[in-house]
């Protein structure tokens, strides 16, 4: 797209004073060139395509795989969590507890161990062409919301049959704010996964310590325990995660059982949108000299 | 009037050296702590740090010669719309790392660089494609990566397949495709960017000749419309066809400045000691008998050794070659290679040889007019004439170009006219002067 030059400019500039692409050693860390990533939006809607293709062009199940993860999952904790150590579910159905906490935890751990990748994956197509590189991150955490939309309708179906066997299990006035759950889920994974890609080009040990953590990381939400059953200081650990107000949200929201409050939904946002902006400054930064360290 | 389109500014830009994969948290960590307690870099190593000390007692840049080369320093000059500048220079003169400044692929560490309008860059044909994807839905995802938007790929989508000739399977994974196919492709994408700016590196050396020939043609056009053009590359001939004026670098500066011609000629001559001539050193031979291929030589019109002759002149090949016990019905012969592919292969006829004599020089003659503007390799070996048994044998023993310089309105060469050699006809039937 041309940055066609308007009359404005070209009375208030002298001739050759109008430069469309500029570049300099130092670049302004508030300068995250977000204007350039909505000029290539048809590239994030392409990668979207791609990823989403070449996935289940190469498996024999197709897009079964996107719903069969997560409930094999459920399957081994309702079975060893649920069955075995019978710890409490809220008064859930033990698959249903478990299957919606692994589809939203599923959506996080998947941005961000995808997009912790970005520059160290993508580095034959960074070395020989400019786009903006948040393009890949974005497009991403975009189709993984593809991922999550399937897996909600897997969720549904199940929701359904509980729901008409009567076992207790009831929508909230809360749905409507499974969007904005969402959103809050993306910004944060999105933000934590460029964090972590703009750090693993420099240190290249952090990778493995992301892998690990993420799984550690799932302990500390409710995915298999409820805040209900917590009291005290492991109770405030597990709040001081960002994601515990969304599990619980969620299945307060689906199920009507579960610790739906606005002061820790706040704090999930602020969270999110905070690790979000230093993420795009700090990934603004690395793409610049990036391809100097590969 | 002067329209700069691209400026470029005291562009330098260095590059650390030893670092790469080296670094760990840990390592970050003991070197902050060390900073904060004012103690040397404890990741140092010893010589370092007394170099380090050195330069802060004379006073400069601390640590700016330390682990860092510059490959760019105090780039500066400006390009003017339509204009098709040429960047030549030796491997390792700066001209890949400058033009990755350019299209942003990195940052300059000093300078600014400054330009007009819409730049695409081309360092590499079929970034992106994806092999499980159909030749359609990389046309799509590999122009999105080059800058177009959906809309502009679908109004040039026609053009671009009909230029790649893959219309039967456009709607076939590419990983599916030949070679030939792919690179066709890609390039045929790449030649329909729309940009007012177009930097190019030496993705010209893909595909067969014809295509190549193909994608200059469409360059020369891109170049005629009124845009700008920076082209880098190693190939003398593809430069002096191309370009108005050249940028030589050296060592990371700009060495000189001006018209292709005088530049392209003056780069050659420089070069003479490598270009045009080389040893046949043992290990580039493929085949070891008493009798070897020693040098190769190419010499051209004028009596000088040279790498590119004009293609209206004539161009002599002379290998010099020794012999260590006595022998009969040796035949000497050189393949003539464009674009991977041989040519032709002209052989000597047998001839014998002892090992008193030394050194004999064999030479032969390609006339003029034969050869059509390009890159060509040869290929040199030896056999024995009764039983065809190799007795040497070196692949890529030296390279050169022809070029399109004219001294002469006959010599002339027609634009349509396309290939790789021509061929003497003659024709009957044609009655009438034009």
């Amino acid at each position: 797209m041309r940055q066609d030059q308007g009359p404005n400019e070209m009375s208030s500039s002298r001739e050759g004073d109008h430069w469309d692409v500029v570049l300099r050693p130092q670049a302004a860390w508030l300068d995250l060139h977000l204007r350039d990533l909505w000029r290539y939006r048809d590239l994030v809607l392409l990668f979207i395509r791609r990823d989403f293709v070449a996935q289940y062009k190469q498996t024999v199940l197709g897009p079964i795989w996107f719903v069969l993860q997560p409930l094999l999952a459920t399957l081994v904790f309702t079975v060893v969590f649920g069955a075995m150590a019978g710890l409490s579910t809220d008064g859930l159905p033990k698959l249903l507890f478990y299957l919606s906490g692994q589809i939203v935890w599923g959506y996080f751990a998947g941005v961000l161990n995808s997009t912790s990748t970005t520059f160290v994956s993508n580095a034959h197509i960074f070395g020989k062409v400019y786009f903006p590189r948040l393009a890949v991150p974005v497009s991403i955490t975009l189709s993984e919301m593809i991922q999550f939309g399937l897996r909600l309708a897997f969720f549904a179906c199940f929701w359904v049959g509980f729901y008409w066997s009567g076992s207790g299990i009831r929508p909230t006035a809360a749905l409507w704010l499974l969007p904005v759950l969402l959103m809050i889920m993306a910004a944060l994974a999105l933000g934590l996964g460029i964090i972590f890609s703009a750090l693993t080009t420099k240190y290249r040990d952090l990778r493995f310590l992301l892998t690990f953590g993420v799984q550690l990381l799932m302990y500390t939400t409710p995915a298999i325990f409820p805040l209900s059953t917590l009291h005290g200081n492991y109770r405030l650990i597990m709040l001081v995660n960002p994601m515990t107000p969304i599990i619980e949200a969620f299945r307060y929201a689906t199920m009507g059982v579960g610790t739906c409050e606005p002061l820790h939904l706040a704090y999930s946002a602020i969270f999110a949108v905070v690790v979000l902006f230093i993420g795009v400054m700090l990934f603004t930064r690395v793409e610049r000299n990036f391809m100097d360290t590969v | 009037m002067s329209d700069v389109v691209i400026k470029v500014e005291n562009l330098s830009k260095r590059y650390r050296l030893g670092l790469i994969g080296r670094t760990s948290l840990h390592e970050d960590l003991a070197r902050w702590w060390a900073r904060l307690h004012g103690q040397p870099d404890p990741s140092l190593r010893l010589d370092q740090l007394q170099r380090l000390e050195t330069a802060g007692r004379t006073g400069g840049l601390a640590g700016s010669g330390l682990e860092h080369v510059w490959a760019l320093r105090d780039v500066s000059f400006d390009v003017k719309r339509g204009e098709v500048l040429g960047i030549i220079g030796r491997n390792g003169a700066g001209k890949s790392t400058l033009l990755k400044v350019l299209t942003r692929v990195t940052a300059p560490s000093l300078g600014e660089v400054k330009m007009k309008g819409r730049v695409a860059s081309l360092l590499e044909v079929g970034t992106g494609f994806h092999p499980e994807l159909t030749g359609r839905e990389n046309i799509f995802l590999n122009g999105a990566i080059m800058g177009m938007t959906r809309a502009e790929v679908k109004k040039r989508f026609d053009e671009i397949v009909a230029f790649a000739e893959v219309d039967k399977f456009i709607d076939t994974p590419v990983k599916r495709y030949s070679s030939g196919m792919y690179v066709r492709l890609a390039f045929a994408i790449a030649a329909h960017l729309d940009p007012e700016i177009l930097l190019v590196d030496e993705v010209l050396a893909v595909g067969d000749a014809a295509f190549q020939r193909k994608c200059i043609g469409k360059m020369g056009d891109v170049a005629k419309g009124g845009r700008t053009v920076l082209f880098v590359s190693h190939n003398m001939g593809t430069v002096s066809s191309l370009c108005s004026e050249v940028v030589w670098l050296k060592d990371g500066c700009v060495y000189k400045r001006g018209a292709t011609g005088d530049l392209v000629s003056e780069y050659l001559q420089s070069g003479t000691s490598r270009e045009g001539m080389a040893e046949l050193l043992p290990a580039r031979h493929r085949v070891i008998s008493p009798f070897q291929i020693e040098t190769i030589e190419l010499i051209g019109a004028d009596g000088r050794r040279t790498g590119m002759v004009n293609y209206g002149e004539p161009l002599e090949i002379t290998l010099g070659v020794r012999c260590l016990e006595a022998m009969t019905g040796i035949q000497v012969g050189i393949e003539i290679v464009s674009g991977g592919s041989c040519l032709t292969t002209v052989m000597t006829p047998p001839f014998s040889m002892s090992p008193e004599e030394g050194r004999r020089a064999v030479s032969c003659v390609i006339p003029a007019k034969v050869l059509l503007p390009g890159y060509f390799e040869l290929h040199v070996g030896a056999s024995r004439h009764e039983t065809m048994t190799g007795l040497d044998w070196v692949p890529e023993a030296l390279s050169f170009s022809v070029l399109s310089v004219v001294h002469d309105k006959a010599d002339v060469l027609d634009r349509r006219q396309r290939g790789v050699v021509s061929v003497p006809v003659s024709w009957s039937g044609l009655t009438g002067e034009a």
